[in-house]
């Protein structure tokens, strides 16, 4: 059964709800840091370890940063609004509930517009809330864990009370073959804007941007069917991924008559495909109710104005006219961006790098490796600085197409900046006149009858020659001045 | 009528993770039927056009300004932990879970 054969008989229905990881300097309730890579345990406090008697207190700047994101995405704010406890067992919140919003979110009623294939699409977001991440739980025992015959959890409480922001889409119908790429397109979109604002790092790999996918089929005409949840999708490729198997795998069960049960469902990173969770409590099991620390938010219109003003370019006004200055096609525009290559294009080009050499590296040697290696582009093993300095050498004549793309190879592998990389492997383009016209009187030795023809006017012929050359000088001089270099010592230039 | 059912009280317990005896889901469902329904009457002279309190105090927008403030050292955070392992806090696994 293909992906494209069950289109032809079920419309998916798409949803997607993000959790961003605010930049916060302290956590949302307490002054804890929220450094990435502590020591477990060592940015808590009573606050966010529920120590008995501890009181909350709102972080002003994540109410600030959900408002922005709020109104980076059209949405309305709230003039009023609560924070609720949804109340769950599980070790990951020492509290035994988490503070999040509920039925009064702090943002509603927006929308995104992403491009897929040269196609607007408008996705509607329904809430944006703010809330707290939880601890890291690390389950050891059984066969996998670190101390064998164990069952048991270890829990690190440096990200518990971190901010986190939550934005829901309304349910996406109509996509058809094309939810899995809208749904990708989407979160890029998302996450550009985020960072744009500079509120969150947005890193999908590191976790401070993490995305649940909820899919559900349904026949022609028919109501949408049962959703399925599916977490743990850390990367935009996982992203489309997701969508992709689990329309599949809902559509074999329809296929053989069988129903989709409503349920959490978790991305597998090594096969692409989805395994069921735990059964979802519904939300009366959650017990929400109106937090009672913490006191009402009512955003003072005069703020959210400021803020709406301050807002900074959108993405997608951005690529527009990073498109005019590159001088690029909106596909060539849109493939950078879907590529997630748009900022460090860009920082390449600040770096010193033409627009068109930029582009060259990022969309090229790094965007095949990122895709081989299954990690964002950003992770693919160059900065923005080092691909800058690889395309200076190229542009003055150091190294040549071939010689670069090997240093590259050593970049990435971690050998060290390029000029080092080319020192290290020898590889510089040979200028030396007298090495190359050594080589290319060589070429013209060995191989009179073409060496003739070019005598006689056929300088096509030179090719041949120029292929030799390289090869004596193993792809280490520049094409074009070999065979200058031919031409003239044969009479033809 | 009582305003809480046995099962109510099994299901609450479950959610709770407590393991409740016959006997005691018996008699908890009597404690919650005599509170909720001393809660009840507060209902009945809520006066049509009265929001529901959350807060007592009338207040909005208290917060704090994002200035670390200091944490307690990793051996003070676990100090009251019943067991822990590698600067990290040990409970029993929860099962059906993922790894």
């Amino acid at each position: 059964m293909s992906y494209e054969d069950v289109l032809t008989r079920y419309e998916p229905v798409i949803g997607l709800e993000t959790h961003v990881e605010l930049g916060t300097k302290t956590k949302m309730f307490c002054g804890c840091k929220t450094d990435f890579g502590a020591e477990p345990n060592t940015q808590t406090c009573p606050v966010c370890l529920a120590l008995p008697g501890a009181l909350p207190v709102m972080n002003r700047a994540a109410i600030e940063a959900t408002i922005q994101i709020g109104l980076a995405l059209n949405c309305d704010i709230a003039e009023w609004c609560r924070m609720a406890r949804k109340n769950y067992f599980y070790p990951d919140m020492p509290k035994n509930f988490q503070t999040s919003q509920y039925d009064e979110p702090l943002c509603v009623e927006g929308y995104v517009d992403v491009t897929v294939d040269g196609k607007e699409y408008r996705i509607g977001i329904e809430r944006v809330h703010i809330e707290e991440d939880t601890g890291k739980t690390l389950h050891v025992g059984g066969a996998t864990g670190r101390i064998h015959g164990a069952t048991e959890s270890l829990v690190d409480y440096n990200r518990a009370g971190i901010p986190l922001v939550e934005i829901v889409t309304k349910p996406v119908p109509g996509l058809g073959a094309l939810a899995p790429e809208v749904a990708k397109a989407y979160v890029a979109e998302l996450r550009d804007i985020v960072r744009a604002l500079g509120v969150s790092d947005v890193r999908m790999e590191q976790g401070s941007m993490r995305c649940d996918v909820n899919t559900s089929l349904n026949l022609p005409g028919d109501d949408w069917g049962t959703r399925t949840e599916t977490k743990n999708v850390n990367s935009l490729r996982s992203v489309e991924r997701a969508v992709r198997s689990e329309i599949i795998r809902q559509a074999g069960i329809l296929d053989d008559g069988g129903k989709i049960f409503q349920e959490t469902r978790h991305f597998q990173e090594t096969t692409g495909d989805t395994r069921s969770g735990r059964s979802k409590e519904t939300a009366t099991d959650y017990r929400y109710f109106p937090e009672p620390d913490l006191v009402p938010i009512a955003a003072d219109p005069v703020w959210v104005t400021s803020l709406r003003e301050a807002l900074p370019e959108k993405p997608s006004v951005k690529r527009a006219r990073l498109r005019e200055e590159w001088g690029i096609s909106e596909s060539d525009m849109q493939s950078a961006a879907n590529a997630g290559a748009v900022e460090l294009i860009e920082e390449t080009i600040a770096a010193g790098a033409s627009p068109a050499g930029a582009r060259k590296w990022w969309l090229g040697e790094l965007a095949r490796r990122s895709n081989e290696l299954g990690v964002e582009l950003s992770e693919a093993g160059a900065t923005p600085v080092q691909v800058a300095e690889l395309q200076k050498l190229v542009d003055d004549g150091k190294l040549n197409d071939k010689l670069a793309r090997q240093v590259l190879e050593g970049v990435v592998a971690g050998e060290g900046d390029p000029a080092a990389v080319m020192a290290s492997r020898g590889l510089e383009v040979v200028n030396d006149t007298g090495a190359l016209t050594a080589a290319v009187d060589e070429a013209i030795a060995a191989n009179p009858d073409i060496a003739a023809k070019i005598r006689d006017g056929k300088v096509a012929a030179a090719g041949a020659l120029v292929g030799a050359v390289m090869k004596t000088t193993r792809g280490q001089a520049d094409a074009k001045t070999v065979r200058d270099l031919i031409l003239e010592r044969l009479g033809a230039s | 009528m009582a305003a809480i059912s046995r099962e109510e009280v099994a299901h609450l317990a479950r959610l709770s993770r407590l393991a409740v005896t016959e006997e005691e889901l018996d008699r908890f469902a009597g404690q919650f039927d005599v509170i909720l329904q001393s809660v009840a009457r507060v209902g009945e002279v809520a006066a049509d056009g009265i929001p529901p309190t959350s807060h007592s105090v009338p207040l909005t927008n208290v917060y704090r300004e994002d200035v670390p403030t200091p944490s307690l050292t990793q051996e003070a955070a676990l100090s009251g932990a019943p067991d822990a392992y590698e600067g990290r806090f040990r409970v029993p696994r929860i099962l059906d879970e993922e790894e």
